[in-house]
């Protein structure tokens, strides 16, 4: 059966072929233009790109081995604390990337709160060590990834039958035989999503290297650097590198959902909760905890904290002498540092919304109408999660340079569209999954039945599908605002000075030693982010 | 009854809020098979659990043979046990689920499982994944994975009610067929009289954690020890003593022992259900009692005038409501 071709699937492809795929295609043509050769024989790409591989791999073990861990003892026991602590452990994931870097600056870097209280405790004059290059890097990754391990795995221990369980240690296998040759090959699924989920992350990933590098270089801040220093040529070919390599990963996501790859059988009930009953194992798990949910926190108490001191007034004292909520104070009376706040909320506003106008648009033809170009629709939709932010920038700040009607060419860098739009592309996949996903759990004989009463097109989406798409809406909408609102890698690379959003006022603020307004910048990021998703689960429900 | 295999004995399980289990004790003999039957909260199930060791009993013990397992966990206890959703591991094929419990290594191994799989009339089926199987073949597969390791008792838990019911009754032949030619001591939960029957050597019927009598079917249908096993084993009229010339209390009977022509009891028939070419006949007594008889379907129709009289009585009450 022949499906329809409707002209909604057509504009609304050419749409997302203009704005996400003929960006990398451009990409890759001036690539074209430069000297492969030079490329090839520098021996800084070459460590650039190998930088980029083994720290991604490293960060996808070590978030692992913190992830996993964690979720058996959140799904599996059951102890004092184990709800709070089950939510906090979830906690680095609404962290801005930058706002995380800059509070492990404060905790351990050279004079953060750790070395200074090393210090003070050894008498050491210098800081026991360095928050530099691989290692720094590879801290922050781990402590910020960890969470694609846990939640996925508690996922898919959720979802795990209990009676294949019972089933194995009936047939005469042990706990741990039955976890070896049992639980794990069924947590596969879970276990190569968030591998795949935290390489694709850290490979991505600038504002970790891009403070804490020093010397040591990965792809994203080569590119950047590269790019500074006016080698557009080279920049390209970099660029063109990284999307390949994104791209790569992004093919293989899409084998590794592909479906039915382990279908269960049969529903199942998930095992029950084991609980801890002994006091002094109650204690220890309470303990230990605690003593997690500590560490957790500390990045952000250390934020809050610094963004408490006022300017200048801390030099050489273990703790801060003075407290005062003068940053803040600056923070909203100052002309110059509102601005950026009114910036990054309006842009983050109006990406969220774009992308997920474009999201109700696709689900409309592709799950309702099941149009042709569907396919390509959804592939378009899901694309941009696969490219890093740097190579997005670097792309869409190529393609709008240049005057050129005729091939779809204008010039947005340097304009207030720039950002919005980047922002909104970026969005798309997380609009697009939670707004797809909520059409396919809509029943279709909602939409006939308000047909067979009479509601037209424009009646039955605002009546009846937009309604029941609530919770999608807003849980797609809170995760793409709060991306958006945090962004950093996109905006360093196409702000203006009238533009500029949280991320680079954060920047510059640190720039100028002015760390008190730094952290404030990023504690309102972090209540307004945990208040955006907050709103979004509310309204969810 | 042949001497005793398994042995349960004053087993008693609570959960929060509820009794499960309640001072249950049940023997089964080498080779036989016990049907567990019950309504929904029975105890029937746990009673399984307990026997598998995923449950641990707060009081009595278990025995296979003089062994005592009660403490023993599930992987040393060599019993095997056939899920209800069959629990099969999707990850592994046919004869990846079929091993699993085996301590063979290859020609042996593989000689196992196509033995097994020969048994549950699935030859060759050893490379296909289990999501690729039918219900049946599915149930039948995780029969041949509990029997590979030959356990020492075999537990199902509601081995039919994941199938449809046309596949049902061909199952249950083939279950018992393949149970009886491996000659297993076996427990199987049902909440189906007519499986319990069929399947079971004898039928231990539950209720609320209790056991309210076990026998042959022939003993549980013909001599009920109480009403409750009565109306659950079979269809039973509640009647009034004095309708059947009692001084009181109450009588069951069955329906195919009220017998329509001659006898003292009047009434109309009021509804006809056809069943097998009989009929269940709903008979309204004068005092208001409704009263079903089972009859060829032709013996009266609706509206019409009746005699019946009481063949055999089952089973009769004093005044006190037993139930």
């Amino acid at each position: 059966m022949k499906r329809p071709l409707s002209l909604g699937a057509v504009l609304l492809a050419a749409l997302l072929l203009w704005v996400v795929a003929y960006p990398l295609l451009v990409v890759f043509a001036e690539a074209g233009r430069a000297d492969l050769g030079a490329f090839v024989r520098d021996r800084t790409e070459w460590q650039a790109l190998w930088g980029s591989l083994w720290t991604s791999a490293a960060s996808v073990v070590l978030a692992g081995l913190v992830g996993v861990p964690l979720a058996f003892v959140f799904e599996r026991y059951d102890f004092p604390g184990r709800r709070v602590l089950g939510a906090l452990v979830a906690l680095p994931a609404v962290m801005p990337p930058l706002v995380g870097v800059i509070a492990f600056l404060f905790l351990y870097g050279e004079s953060g709160f750790v070395p200074r209280f090393i210090q003070a405790v050894t008498g050491a004059a210098t800081p026991p060590w360095r928050l530099q290059g691989a290692a720094a890097i590879l801290l922050v990754h781990a402590y910020s990834m960890y969470v694609y391990f846990y939640l996925f795995v508690r996922a898919g221990l959720a979802r795990l039958d209990a009676s294949a369980l019972e089933a194995a240690a009936s047939l005469g296998a042990g706990p741990a035989e039955t976890v070896r040759r049992v639980t794990l090959p069924l947590l596969r699924p879970a276990l190569v999503g968030a591998a795949l989920l935290t390489f694709m992350t850290a490979l991505a990933s600038f504002s970790a290297p891009y403070v804490f590098g020093g010397g040591f270089r990965v792809m994203t801040t080569q590119i950047v650097a590269t790019r500074l220093n006016g080698d557009v040529a080279v920049a390209m070919l970099e660029t063109a590198t990284l999307t390949a390599l994104a791209l790569g990963g992004f093919a293989l996501v899409q084998w590794s959902e592909r479906p039915g790859s382990v279908a269960a059988i049969g529903k199942g009930t998930p095992p029950a909760l084991r609980v801890i009953t002994s006091p002094a194992g109650r204690a220890a798990a309470a303990l230990a905890g605690w003593l997690l949910a500590i560490l957790l926190l500390l990045p952000h108490a250390t934020l809050l904290l610094i963004s408490l001191v006022p300017l200048n007034s801390w030099t050489t004292e273990t703790i801060p002498p003075v407290l005062s909520l003068v940053n803040y104070r600056r923070l909203f009376t100052e002309a110059e540092r509102l601005r950026p706040l009114i910036n990054s909320l309006w842009m983050a506003a109006a990406s969220t919304a774009a992308a997920l106008a474009l999201a109700v648009w696709a689900g409309a033809l592709v799950v309702r109408r099941r149009a042709r170009l569907s396919r390509l629709i959804e592939t378009l939709l899901a694309l941009p999660w696969a490219v890093p932010g740097t190579v997005l920038a670097i792309a869409l700040a190529t393609l709008f340079s240049v005057r050129q009607p005729a091939l779809g060419r204008f010039i947005l860098v340097g304009t207030a569209v720039i950002l919005p739009l980047a922002y909104a592309v970026r969005n798309l996949p997380l609009a697009g999954r939670a707004v797809l996903a909520g059409f396919r759990q809509l029943d279709p004989a909602l939409d006939e039945a308000a047909q067979s009463l009479g509601a037209g097109r424009a009646a039955r989406l605002w009546r009846v599908t937009l309604p029941l798409l609530r919770p999608a809406l807003a849980a797609g909408g809170a995760l793409a605002f709060v991306t958006a609102l945090g962004d950093f890698v996109v905006s360093i690379l196409l702000y203006t000075f009238a533009t500029r959003p949280i991320s680079i006022e954060i920047l510059s603020s640190l720039r100028l030693n002015d760390l008190g307004v730094a952290a404030a910048f990023g504690v309102v990021l972090m209540i307004v982010s945990a208040a955006a998703l907050g709103v979004g689960a509310r309204v969810g429900r | 009854m042949s001497e005793a295999w398994l042995r349960l004995e004053r087993l008693a399980k609570r959960f929060p809020g509820h009794t499960a289990v309640d001072d249950l004790s049940l023997d089964v003999a080498q080779g036989e098979i016990l049907a567990l039957l019950g309504p929904s909260g029975s105890g029937k199930t746990t009673t399984l659990r307990l026997l598998a060791g995923f449950e641990t009993p707060d009081a009595g013990r278990i025995l296979v043979g003089d062994e005592d397992v009660t403490a023993q966990p599930p992987a040393r206890r060599r019993f095997g046990m056939v899920f209800q959703h069959y629990a099969l591991f999707p990850h592994l094929d046919v004869a990846g689920n079929v091993g699993f419990g085996l301590k063979l290594d290859g020609a042996a191994r593989a000689r196992r499982i196509a033995e097994v799989l020969a048994m549950v009339d699935l030859p060759g089926y050893e490379r296909r994944p289990v999501a690729a199987l039918s219900g049946g073949q599915q149930q039948r597969v995780a029969l041949a994975r509990s029997l590979a390791p030959e356990p020492r008792v075999l537990l199902l838990d509601e081995p039919l009610s994941n199938l449809d019911p046309t596949l049902r009754e061909r199952t249950r032949r083939e279950l018992r067929e393949a149970i009886q030619r491996v000659g297993i001591t076996t427990v199987f939960v049902t909440h189906e009289q007519e499986e319990a029957f069929d399947l079971g050597d004898r039928v231990a019927v539950l209720r609320e954690g209790r056991l309210e009598q076990v026998g042959t079917p022939d003993e549980l249908y013909d001599h009920p020890a109480t009403a409750f096993v009565a109306t659950f084993v079979g269809r039973a009229n509640a009647i009034p003593g004095e309708l059947a010339g009692a001084a009181g209390g109450r009588i069951l009977v069955r329906p195919e022992a009220l017998r329509l022509g001659e006898g003292p009891i009047a009434g109309v028939v009021t509804a006809r259900r056809f069943a097998h070419g009989f009929a269940y006949f709903t008979v309204r007594h004068d005092s208001g009692t409704l009263l079903e008889v089972y009859a060829p379907h032709d013996a009266a129709r609706v509206g019409d005038t009746v005699r019946l009289r009481i063949d055999e009585v089952l089973l009769s009450e004093d005044g006190r409501d037993g139930r």
